[in-house]
């Protein structure tokens, strides 16, 4: 009786309040989904009905602590088909949020956003544009950016015209468990440190998994990124981003793609049917000032992963002309050669990779001068796992 | 141990008791008139409200504004060298918003306040009932039917946004605090020359308040096309667009005039634009509006393009002409003329 007691006291003791289940139901409506939002103290639960919540805005949650769960991915759907105003269906602005089980679709701009959302949860969640892919639908389907700590488990996004699943400036981060298509790019970590993207299916998007750093931004010299022990295969969706925008460059039938980054370690992925290249490694090739950006991709290894078939379509510029010198098909792996020796990829796959020779971040990729990378010596020293606190983990089990 | 348990309890109902809607109410007064700001209507502030107008104001879908400030007793405020001002605590800053019909008589919708209290800054906005004798507060924000003539003489019905509670927080803030934007020492206009004096008189540091005054965005006469772009720009992109506010990962700023080409967006590829981008390469691609996201997101209403992204139901066509004209101004760096 005696443990129970104090178990009960100190429960009682250090929630802030009283933790609360507040419920809405689709027939309730925005104005009511969005109070819901406000009034929700540390500790709520925010329970959304199964059915089908119609929005005329977005939405936003800027207390810490609450937990927004739906009936279900299949069951509770956030429905922005007839959104009016703001730039995302579902923004999160506070600490130690949980979103799962529910479902987002057709918002105007971004999916769902958390910006400067530390410990942010995203489980269970679909976001989905229901025409399938198209120029107009959103630009990020789940959008962590600027946050310490973030896990995207279970997820599924589809239609995206920039990145189904989208991580920016952040810092400690796992994607995992998810699966990612139909989108311009499937998953996106870009100017990002400290990142684990594993088990995951990316396939049908233009590119699957991308690692990019870019210049002009708060936070720069995106590093370690481990991805690995995931499927990315059949990325074939002709390139559908609006023009302008980074990923508007990506060759359709890109597999792993790494830009600028440094340590992105690829390893035990299953990869094929690419047409571009199952992996590719390149410098930021565009004309930027700043003096603080390091455009070349620097201590990027590939080992252990399975390849199927790729480099039979490249669609970069001068891409079909190599291919046709190389006999019809680029190897499975490439890199532009910017850096020189120094930043050369360590590869460890049993199978060919090509540097396309082009040193001069400036060179166009006509004039590339390609030639086989002889096979890697030495070892790989391995970047630490991410381990997430234990509540975020506890969140998902 | 009986006794421990029932103590629990009783403090779960308390705390149960003091949570949720009920507690919101007691802070945060369902009607307006709990405030004793205006008298039985929008148009009848009470005395001691200041009203003041700004030089360059913020667009929000051609609303007319009022807005008034009201000091606590004694108040003593300070201001910074960028004009920003320091309120004390009990201060509320007071902006309605409305539209005037047909007779050219206003009509106000909404009324916004931000209260300074103890724990900081606290944004509140209520919507006046029909018979515009109160207003109540909603805090989910609403849609309301608004119609008016634009400058140009052209008819506009549009669904006016009243922001939600956080929609109020994604513009004032500040490293996640809440803070006014407007009152802004160089860009605040008083009714009369005494009703300026006596404000002034509420500071300590008269020194700092010969800073100068910010351009007219619409007035030649006030400064050059430079100053009066970037005051546009700064009043209508700064509060988010800052290396501390809710558009900081963009890069992108406009919350002072020191920032470097590419920080003010020149030359700069987008990031985060998806088909606010357009089609287009650079925010502003220099001696070409034509080509610049910046005027293709300002032309927008959609809102996974339009910018800034609240109160843009409609274009600020006047707006888009004086950017336009500035980027055009620019020299363009690929050698093309400039359009």
């Amino acid at each position: 009786m005696r443990t129970i007691a104090i178990a009960a006291a100190i429960a009682a003791l250090s929630s802030p309040l009283a933790a609360k289940t507040i419920n809405v139901a689709p027939a309730d409506g925005q104005a009511r989904l969005q109070e819901a939002l406000i009034i929700a103290e540390p500790g709520d639960v925010i329970e959304l009905g199964a059915g089908r919540f119609a929005l005329t805005d977005g939405l936003s949650l800027d207390v810490p602590k609450v937990t927004v769960k739906g009936a279900g991915v299949d069951k509770t759907t956030l429905d922005f088909s007839g959104q009016l105003g703001s730039g995302e269906g579902l923004l999160v602005t506070s600490d130690d949020v949980v979103l799962r089980d529910f479902a987002v679709e057709n918002s105007k701009g971004d999916g769902i956003k958390s910006k400067g959302a530390d410990r942010i949860v995203y489980h269970k969640l679909r976001v989905e544009w229901t025409g399938g892919p198209k120029e107009t639908n959103g630009a990020y389907g789940i959008y962590p950016v600027e946050s310490r700590h973030v896990l995207v488990d279970n997820v599924v996004v589809r239609g995206a015209s920039d990145a189904g699943i989208y991580v920016g400036q952040s810092d400690q981060i796992i994607v995992r468990n998810s699966l990612v298509m139909e989108n311009v790019a499937g998953i996106e970590i870009e100017n990002s440190f400290n990142a684990d993207v594993h088990d995951n299916l990316a396939t049908k998007n233009t590119g699957g998994i991308l690692v990019f750093d870019l210049p002009n931004l708060p936070q720069m010299g995106g590093r370690n990124v481990r991805i690995f022990e995931n499927v990315v295969v059949d990325n074939s969706t002709p390139n559908f981003a609006p023009k302008g925008n980074i990923v508007a460059n990506v060759p359709t039938g890109t597999g792993v793609m790494v830009m600028a980054n440094r340590d992105v370690h690829i390893f035990d992925n299953m990869l094929g049917n690419n047409g571009t290249a199952n992996v590719m490694v390149i410098g930021y090739r565009y004309p930027y000032e700043d003096a603080k950006y390091d455009p070349v991709a620097k201590g990027v290894a590939i080992w252990g992963n399975q390849h199927d078939k790729a480099g039979f379509d490249p669609k970069f510029a001068g891409g079909a002309q190599i291919a046709e010198r190389l006999g019809g098909s680029i190897p499975p792996i490439f890199w532009d050669g910017a850096g020189g020796d120094e930043a050369k990829p360590w590869v460890g796959d049993l199978v060919p990779a090509l540097s396309l020779g082009l040193a001069d971040l400036k060179a166009s990729p006509e004039s590339a001068v390609p030639t086989m990378l002889p096979p890697s010596t030495g070892t790989v020293t391995e970047l630490p796992k991410i381990v997430l606190p234990e509540a975020m983990e506890a969140a998902v089990r | 141990m009986r006794w421990l348990l029932a103590a629990c309890a009783c403090l779960f109902l308390a705390l149960g008791a003091r949570s949720g809607e009920a507690q919101v109410a007691e802070i945060n007064p369902p009607l307006l008139s709990a405030f004793a700001f205006f008298d039985g209507g929008a148009d009848r502030p009470a005395p001691n409200l200041i009203p003041y107008t700004l030089n360059t104001p913020l667009f929000s879908d051609y609303a007319e504004k009022q807005r008034f400030i009201s000091l606590p007793k004694g108040a003593r405020l300070t201001v910074d060298g960028a004009g920003r001002i320091g309120f004390p605590v009990g201060t509320t800053l007071i902006k309605s918003f409305g539209y005037s019909d047909a007779g050219g008589k206003l009509k106000i919708i909404e009324t916004r306040l931000l209260i300074h209290r103890a724990e900081g800054w606290v944004t509140l906005p209520y919507v006046w009932r029909a018979d515009g004798k109160d207003a109540e507060l909603k805090l989910g924000g609403t849609r309301v039917p608004a119609s008016f003539l634009k400058p140009d003489g052209e008819a506009m019905a549009i669904s006016y946004a009243v922001p939600n509670k956080n929609q109020c927080k994604q513009c004032h803030s500040t490293k996640d605090a809440i803070t006014p934007i407007g009152p802004v020492l160089q860009n605040m206009e008083f009714a009369s020359p005494s009703a300026e004096k006596a404000f002034l008189a509420h500071f300590d540091n008269p020194e700092l308040i010969l800073v100068p005054t910010m351009a007219r965005w619409d007035m030649p006469w006030s400064g050059t096309i430079d100053h009066r772009a970037r005051a546009y720009l700064q009043v209508n992109c700064g509060h988010c667009h800052k290396p501390t506010g809710s558009a900081s990962n963009s890069g992108l700023f406009y919350d002072d005039y020191k920032g470097n080409a590419a920080a003010l967006g020149i030359g700069k590829r987008p990031v985060a634009a998806g088909r606010g981008s357009g089609g287009f390469d650079f925010v502003i691609d220099p001696g070409h509006p034509e080509r610049s996201i910046l005027i293709h997101r300002m032309k927008s209403i959609d809102p996974g393009i339009a910018m800034p992204e609240l109160g843009r139901a409609t274009v600020h066509d006047e707006g888009v002409a004086l950017l336009e004209e500035w980027i055009a101004t620019m020299k363009a760096t690929d050698g093309t003329p400039a359009s």
